[in-house]
């Protein structure tokens, strides 16, 4: 899962900023200061564990000395003509100093602090027989990552030129802080000595579905130019609306009766966003109040419907939806089981944002509706019929928000419940503004929550004790909602929705 | 058109211009037609509306303690939905009225249950309570505001993110044994201690939940806020940001003061409203206490179209339903979710009001009805 998060979260960097070009000096002032810091830092470290002494000492000033120096001679962009300053304590600069920090407080504060014991990752699920496992000493894993993350506060002051480069560090030690903490958590578990990387792995697939097909909702009706909060009422919507067919007409208990029921969550879900079309498109009502409505009614709705319908019918669980193992794919050793055995959702989920990207980045359809969510005056200009690509694309949103409904009601569990995706189109929003209004960019923010989901579950299962305290399961269930905050606050800057976001359209005569 | 028809319209002419019903109509018919609709969705499902609505109005005012409860209900809403309505003069969404509350109520729970409030006369400790829940809020509201005019980032996201932070933090102080912080250990469930008596707020009606001082304290808001965003220069500047945020740069206007401002007092009006819960109705805080109300107060601050002292009116109609609802489930076997389906119906009507305008043949305000910004980065 990590190449689709990498590749993803690569989609979401920024455009390099443009810095000063007399700011040089100080800058290579700054590299060789975090050179020096990293000699002396080893010398001492090899000073107090005499045992490191070679290997990492080497290791901690060689590897940055040289990676810099390869860094130097990269080809720089030429400085542009008219030598404008800008900011050259940037937000790269900020991010490459708080590595900077972790890295220090990783090397000389954690690292002795862990233990010097052998922990592993376990990759295979079990039933294959002999678990493959990868042992290391937690220890030598943080300090590792910590003389990284040096190296990477160093490329942060890069000069103007090499800003691509420094994005790519900041991204890569971004990723490695994953299996950093899950190896620190590892290492401060009280009971266990080895954790299952794939099992963790399918979680955070699994929990991201929902989010990453709420977030094409919101993509598809924001890109057009109508801001969706609604996406949780008609995924709420979908979910008791779906669910109550199945359970009415088909018991809760049969295959085709359950596809039924995931074609009227999709089809409710598509009513729904059609309400919101109307409302904003005809009644230009504000689209926000517009939302708001939708997740009212539905709450009031599939609320009514459960203890009037479906409680009275006698059916409220029953089958979900069966895996499906891809021929051929699913015989790959480690991913196999993973990312190609799942249930029929859970691929279309894939198959959706794919198709998103297609239609939206590849196709003349999707041009017309990103320049209805840019410039609907323009493109009326054009020739497009904006009021027509407006209520289209959102309907499109809404089926998806419906597939996603379905997901709770039949695929996640097979019932539903009052208020059952609890905030989770709210999520989806943030996943979609976190992925900067792209398909990908969303997929992986929806990624990013999924695996900071499970990861909080999986910590709290290891049961991590910081002096004498075990840590409470309130601060792993807060975790993926932290996480979303601090990236979408620190990491990712200013978010800049569709131009003619919000606005209702007059066309003229 | 008859004589009397046209004689029917002068009178009703008179009238209006008399009390200016204007502005109300379009409520008033909205709840009209979305219990009209609630009825057919009652029909539906086999029980006689009238009935239904029989029974919800007894549980709404069929005694002067449902009277009192009911509009006892309706005081926290007001605070969640200032928070909103505020925020919203100043062009912000703030989603994070729960976690506001939570924060709030908490910190006021705490403060209350200091040794020395104790021993302090009423006059001080009710204060002392109440401006602790504010200012637990006010810090709630800050961080988002912060977030989005230092980093940019979404206050839409960063209230949400908020909320869960909030609802697993009290949460945890409040369950945590090991260490133990809030938590009442003598209590059966999980709860803090209960707030000494010289620090509860004064009770007029007893019922469930009984009427307090809260409700004078939130009315007076209301109306505070109402002179605030009309008459002073803060309000003014308020409600330029959320109307054009270049426009309020250009002319010399702080953005991002007014909007980190907006953002902290809409938190501590939740955490006010939230204070008078703790200190008033319960005594103590319990986790899961505020759950959905942050969002119900979207909805009536949506209702009351902005409009501080229309918030008023909209939360008392929100807390009775709450209060009748369950009655009408016991005696008639309807769902209370009826209620919000009627809630829902009339945010509807009120916001399409063309609907209603059409159906009941009412003349136009002109556009503009919401003043809301539109999403820009500054």
């Amino acid at each position: 899962m990590t190449g689709p998060l990498a590749f993803a979260l690569l989609q979401t960097v920024e455009e390099p900023e443009i810095s000063g070009s007399d700011g040089n000096f100080m800058v290579y002032l700054l590299i060789a200061a975090v050179v020096v810091a990293i000699a002396f830092g080893n010398r001492a470290l090899a000073r107090s564990r005499r045992r490191d002494q070679s290997t990492w000492y080497w290791l901690g000033v060689v590897f940055p000395i040289v990676s810099l120096a390869v860094l130097a001679a990269l080809p720089t962009v030429p400085e542009d003509d008219e030598g404008v300053v800008g900011r050259r304590f940037g937000r790269r600069q900020i991010v490459g100093v708080i590595f900077g920090i972790l890295g220090i407080l990783m090397v000389f504060l954690l690292a002795p602090a862990l233990t010097d014991q052998i922990r592993a990752f376990a990759f295979e699920p079990p039933k294959f027989g002999e678990q493959l496992q990868w042992g290391f000493s937690p220890r030598i894993l943080v300090r590792i990552v910590g003389f990284l993350y040096w190296i990477v506060a160093g490329v942060s002051f890069l000069p103007k030129g090499r800003d691509r480069v420094a994005m790519i560090a900041q991204v890569v030690a971004a990723v490695v802080a994953i299996p950093t903490i899950l190896a620190i958590a590892l290492a401060l578990s009280a009971t266990a000595t080895n954790t299952n990387v794939i099992i963790l792995l399918d979680q955070s697939l699994f929990l991201a579905t929902p989010v990453a097909l709420g977030a094409m909702t919101g993509l598809w009706s924001e890109r057009v130019g109508i801001i969706n909060i609604g996406i949780e009422g008609m995924m709420l919507g979908a979910a008791g609306v779906g669910f109550m067919t199945y359970a009415l007409l088909g018991n809760a208990s049969s295959v085709p009766w359950m596809w039924i029921g995931i074609f009227v969550a999709v089809l409710t879900g598509g009513l729904l966003a059609m309400l919101l079309a109307v409302l904003a498109i005809r009644f230009k009502v504000d689209q926000i109040v517009g939302g708001v409505v939708i997740n009212i009614f539905a709450l009031g709705l599939t609320g009514f419907l459960r203890s009037q319908v479906i409680v009275p019918s006698g059916h409220t669980d029953g089958f979900a939806t069966p895996d499906i193992a891809i021929p051929l794919l699913n015989r790959i050793p480690i991913v196999g089981d993973t990312l190609f055995t799942g249930p029929p959702l859970y691929y279309l989920m894939y198959l959706v944002v794919f198709m998103t990207w297609l239609v939206m980045f590849r196709t003349a359809w999707g041009l017309r509706v990103r320049s209805c969510g840019e410039n609907p005056h323009a493109a009326e200009t054009v020739g497009i019929n904006v009021i027509k690509t407006r209520y289209l694309s959102v309907l499109v949103g809404g089926f998806i928000a419906g597939l996603a409904g379905a997901w709770y009601s039949m695929e996640s569990t097979s019932g539903f419940e009052d208020n059952m995706t609890s905030g989770f189109g709210f999520i989806a929003l943030a996943a979609m503004i976190f992925g900067k209004w792209t398909p990908w960019g969303a997929f992986g923010g929806a990624m990013l929550f999924g695996f900071a989901r499970a990861l909080g579950s999986r910590l709290q299962f290891l049961n991590v004790e910081v002096a004498g305290f075990s840590i409470p399961s309130e601060f792993f269930q807060a975790v993926p909602f932290i996480v979303t905050l601090v990236v979408v606050a620190g990491a990712l800057g200013r978010a800049i929705p569709p131009a003619a976001e919000g606005q209702a359209f007059e066309p003229s005569k | 058109m008859s004589r009397l028809d046209r004689a029917l319209r002068e009178v009703w002419k008179a009238f209006d211009r008399g009390f200016k019903l204007q502005p109300v109509l379009v409520p008033l018919y909205a709840i009209l037609l979305s219990f009209f609709i609630g009825g057919i969705l009652v029909w539906i499902v086999g029980v006689n509306p009238l009935k239904a609505y029989w029974w919800l109005v007894q549980g709404m005012f069929g005694s002067w303690e449902r009277i009192g409860s009911s509009i006892a209900r309706s005081v926290p809403f007001m605070g969640s939905a200032l928070a909103l309505a505020f925020a919203f003069r100043a062009g912000l969404f703030n989603i994070g009225a729960e976690g506001q509350m939570l924060v709030g109520g908490v910190t006021a729970a705490w403060v209350g249950t200091w040794a020395w409030v104790a021993g302090i006369p009423s006059v001080f400790a009710i204060p002392i309570v109440l401006l602790a829940g504010a200012i637990g809020g006010f810090f709630w509201g800050y961080i988002p505001g912060l977030l989005r005019a230092t980093t940019g980032a979404h206050e839409v996201i960063s209230t949400i993110m908020l909320n869960w932070i909030a609802v697993f933090i009290t949460r945890w102080l409040i369950n945590s044994k090991e260490p133990l912080i809030l938590r009442d250990l003598g209590a059966s469930v999980p709860r803090t201690a209960t707030i000494p008596e010289n620090a509860r707020l004064p009770v007029f009606l007893d019922g469930e939940p009984s009427l307090h001082l809260s409700l004078i304290v939130m009315v007076l808001v209301c109306i505070g806020l109402a002179y605030l965003l009309k008459r002073t220069t803060y309000g003014f500047e308020t409600i330029t940001v959320g109307t054009n945020p270049f426009a309020a740069h250009y002319s010399g206007v702080n953005v991002n003061k007014i909007i980190i401002l907006a953002m902290g007092l809409s938190g501590a009006f939740a955490g006010l409203a939230a204070a008078g819960e703790v200190a008033g109705t319960r005594g103590f805080f319990q986790p899961g206490t505020f759950a959905a109300m942050g969002f119900d107060g979207i909805a009536i601050a949506l209702l009351a179209r902005g409009n501080p002292i229309g918030i008023i009116p909209a939360s008392l109609l929100w807390g009775s339903l709450l209060v009748g609802a369950p009655l009408m489930q016991q005696q008639a076997g309807v769902s209370i979710d009826v209620v919000r389906i009627i809630l829902s119906m009339v945010l509807l009507f009120v916001a399409a009001d063309a609907i209603v305008r059409y159906l009941f043949r009412l003349k136009s305000e002109g556009p503009g009805a919401f003043e809301i910004a539109e999403e820009t980065g500054a």
